[in-house]
């Protein structure tokens, strides 16, 4: 294979990676404000992804209108998961919440089974499907759309953390819960953001992966499982290394997937999740000292 | 800062009763503070003066028993909603938000005034501030975990302090700080009391609390053993003996 | 054993000899055995989950292993069915003690994901590795196992083997539980930091009671291999690891008879979910969800908790009569 195929690899690497890097982001911002692994991440960009064909495909709305319709309803999603299922809890062990949050995700994917079958879909391209030429590889129109809204995506989330009171009572919690109640933050409240909040990040990925990937009920755990992988090797609760570890793991998989073989490239990303978990469960951009504070 | 008739309870604690899992922290607590007060828990460590606080901040359910802050019952109403109503809790061991930068800490002090009143007002809080802890204006954008043991106590209070509290709560002020700068701390708590400013003060340093507060109540696992006038306290030979052993040198001598 | 414990076997006994009079079927008896292949898998997580406070999503690689190592070693090893039961428990048993020395040194989510993606690879592996597996299609024409003279093959011969199995399983784990290293189990999970320091080795048992639960899983896997005759990895997925832990969390994890309980709940469910076809999942995270938010001790908790209001309730009552 030469430069150019292996470029062409990269560039799908690339592609899907920056999908983990998104999903993994999800996983942070719950983490950094409950502690809490939510196992229904992957259901919410397949809902995202679902909802957004159906609009586009059965309702035949237009998809820049779609599009707001199905983050808002996934986003609306989230928040009632965590006003049903996490908000009644008093005390809970970690096992309770790993299991709510397990069920939540049988109950998402076999909701999404329920309303769409078992049929797998797909969703147009946001614009022409005419691949463009680079240094002798291609990549496909909707991988520029992808990583300008992953780009966006991460501006809106740097903004929205630095510089609005709301994104720095969520950092105060994550810092400091019972300070933050202190200072008159209302963690209830802001738990529940933090649930709309990833849920919305998650119907994003879904959304623009979807014109390339297929999407199905199915589709969320797999998805979610890397995004996970992805959280872990960024350090837990860091979303900027989330995303280049997420760019990392869809690099090192489409180039096994290319060059090795393709039935193993989906334990990739379960393979590095269970290296870094044994070795160094900080991950690559968590300190040493942050994780010793953290349940491992 | 309203003018509040002297000799109305600002604070009231009946009959509180507060576990930790099962172990009893507090046993039928009744204590008061009137406005303009300075009052001081002293006890040793583990005699329930953290708890108190946390039981009147609603860090801490308590079992049964009364808190009423300006006759509003406490005991009901989340840490944030307490807030509201005017209490801000220093808590013990500062906790401050260490990844963010000092302005920020000063700016969530003011998290519930956001919504309400103009930024303009909370600007000229976070100037009375730094003219209260100079130290700090000129660290405004380093992050607060990388101040000074002192430092960090200076922006726990000012951070409290942006609430506009009616009545504050400080926990062991001074412990792990220099003498000079304790000193400093209590010069500011003094000045604060002179603005109008209601206090609850937590000092395992019986002797410093005493000379600066009106009243006091001494606590011993759980239960409150005494209490009275400073003067009276500072007197007492039990409290003496217990409290003011001739190791235990104020810095106000 | 306790006389509680001791009564309650007594009873699961009876009821699992009068059963098959009762119940003419073979249908229902069929049910009743993979019932009690799950409460193999479900008697080693309770002991996992409840005692030793671990979790486990990847059992279903154990089970996995227990069916493949028996179905390859005796289609294309000529090995007997049962040396190759007890070859797939040693294989099985490596493999725990394996992957549970580095997984058990992490906790909570950690350890949840670290299990999960373990089955996953094992998942993975089993699709993939055409020659050996058969790929996604499996492969069939496994031996019925023969003992002695007796070839289990009628649904009423397999009940009988897989129900002796479990009676035996039982009663070594609650002599485990009423064991030094029962308590040693019980101390982490109630706090593992306590439990060192006093000189209780938490690693080492915990990874014995992890080993020891692969191998349960190992034997329900053998079992099924031979009883079916045909594997393929769809049945050894995710689904499967999350549903023999929701059998385990919906009977209650605080004791074996909780998983048991569970176990037969959720084992019957399809049964009466018919109507439902694939939909049953959503009844499956329901009813999880359900217990989780509102009982998340389980039904065994529920139980104990309406009894503790009630014995309560006769104090007082006596309590005001005198």
């Amino acid at each position: 294979m030469g430069g150019s195929g292996i470029l062409q690899l990269i560039f799908s690497g690339i592609t899907i990676g920056s999908i983990y890097g998104l999903v993994a982001v999800g996983f942070d911002i719950i983490y950094n404000c409950t502690g809490i692994i939510n196992f229904a991440q992957g259901e919410f960009v397949m809902l995202g992804g679902m909802i957004m064909i159906s609009l586009v495909g059965a309702a035949d709305l237009p998809m820049w209108i779609s599009f707001p319709i199905a983050v808002f309803a996934v986003t609306l999603i989230g928040a009632l998961f965590e006003r049903l299922c996490i908000h009644p809890l008093k005390k809970p062990s970690i096992l309770t919440l790993i299991i709510i949050t397990i069920a939540a995700s049988i109950l998402f994917k076999g909701g999404a089974m329920f309303a769409w079958g078992k049929q797998t879909f797909s969703l147009p391209h946001f614009s022409s499907e005419r691949p463009i030429s680079i240094f002798g590889a291609t990549i496909l129109p909707q991988t520029v759309w992808i990583l300008g809204f992953i780009a966006v995506v991460v501006l809106l989330l740097a903004f929205f953390f630095k510089a609005t009171m709301v994104g720095k009572a969520m950092r105060a919690c994550a810092a400091n819960r019972s300070a933050a109640s202190l200072v008159g933050v209302n963690v209830k409240e802001i738990v529940l953001l933090s649930f709309a909040l990833s849920a919305a990040i998650g119907a994003v990925a879904g959304i623009i992966i979807a014109p390339i990937a297929l999407m199905d009920y199915e589709r969320g755990m797999i998805l979610g499982l890397k995004g996970f992988s992805a959280a872990v090797l960024g350090g837990l609760g860091n979303p900027v290394g989330a995303v280049v570890a997420g760019f990392l793991i869809g690099i090192v998989e489409a180039l096994c997937a290319g060059l090795l073989s393709s039935h193993y490239k989906d334990a990739v990303a379960l393979i590095v999740l269970l290296a870094v978990l044994f070795i160094r469960p900080s991950g690559l951009f968590g300190s040493l000292e942050a994780s010793r504070l953290k349940k491992f | 800062m309203p003018i509040l008739v002297k000799g109305l309870k600002m604070l009231q604690m009946r009959n509180v009763n507060a576990y930790y899992g099962r172990v009893q922290a507090l046993k039928g607590i009744s204590l008061h503070v009137l406005p303009g007060e300075i009052v001081c828990l002293i006890g040793a460590n583990g005699a329930g003066k953290t708890t108190i606080l946390r039981s009147i901040s609603g860090l801490l359910d308590v079992l049964d028993g009364e808190i009423r802050f300006n006759g509003t019952r406490l005991t009901d109403l989340a840490p944030d909603q307490i807030v509201r109503l005017g209490i801000s809790h220093v808590p013990e061991g500062r906790q401050l938000f260490g990844p963010l930068t000092v302005i920020d800490n000063l700016r969530l002090g003011a998290y519930q005034r956001y919504r309400r009143s103009n930024r303009s007002q909370i600007q000229k809080d976070i100037e009375y501030v730094f003219q209260l802890f100079p130290l700090l204006e000129a660290r405004a954008s380093n992050l607060a975990g990388t101040l000074s043991g002192g430092e960090q106590q200076m922006l726990a209070i000012g951070r409290a302090l942006m609430s506009r509290p009616k009545l504050l709560l400080l926990d062991e002020p001074s412990m792990g700080l220099a003498p000079m700068v304790a000193r400093e701390i209590f010069e500011v708590i003094k000045d604060l009391r002179e603005g109008g400013t209601t206090i609850l003060l937590v000092e395992q340093n019986a002797r410093m609390a005493l000379s600066l507060a009106d009243r006091g109540y001494v606590l011993e696992t759980g239960k409150i053993i005494i209490e009275g006038p400073s003067a009276e306290l500072l007197e007492n030979r039990e409290v003496k003996r217990a409290y003011l052993g001739k190791g235990r040198k104020g810095f106000f001598e | 054993m306790g006389a509680k414990n001791r009564i309650s076997l007594g009873v699961l006994v009876g009821g699992l000899v009068l059963l098959p009079l009762f119940m003419r079927n073979p249908y229902y008896i069929g049910v009743m055995v993979f019932i009690g292949l799950y409460s193999l898998i479900t008697i080693g997580l309770s002991l996992l989950m409840g005692y030793a406070g671990q979790i486990s999503l990847g059992h279903a690689a154990f089970f996995a292993t227990g069916a493949y190592t028996s179905g390859i070693l005796t289609t294309k090893a000529g090995f007997a069915p049962v040396p190759a039961f007890f070859t797939a428990i040693l294989l099985t048993a490596c493999v725990a003690f394996l992957i549970g020395i580095p997984t058990l040194r992490l906790k909570g989510h950690y350890l949840a994901m670290a299990t999960l993606g373990f089955g996953q690879i094992v998942y993975i592996i089993l699709n993939a590795s055409v020659e050996f597996t058969g790929g996604p299609s499996g492969f069939g024409e496994i031996p019925r196992i023969q003992l002695g003279s007796i070839l289990i093959e009628s649904q009423i011969s397999r009940y009988c083997l897989v129900w002796s199995l479990v009676i035996l399983v039982l009663i070594f784990s609650l002599n485990l539980i009423n064991s030094r290293v029962g308590r040693a189990l019980r101390s982490i999970h109630g706090s593992e930091l306590a439990a060192n320091a006093m000189g209780v080795n938490t690693s080492k048992h915990k990874i014995q009671v992890f080993v020891l639960s692969a191998i349960y899983a190992s034997m329900a896997g053998s079992l099924y291999a031979h009883f079916v005759t045909f594997i393929s990895p769809s049945s050894f997925d995710l689904k499967f690891s999350i549903l023999v832990v929701t059998m385990v969390v919906v009977g209650g994890m605080s004791s074996v008879w909780g998983a048991l309980v569970g176990t037969f709940l959720l084992g019957l469910l399809p049964e009466l979910l018919r109507n439902f076809r694939d939909y049953d999942i959503l009844v499956y995270g329901f009813v999880l969800l359900l217990i989780m938010v509102f009982t998340p001790e389980g039904l065994i908790g529920l139980i104990d908790r309406l009894k503790g209001a009630q014995e309560k309730r006769s104090l007082k009552a006596q309590a005001k009569l005198s």
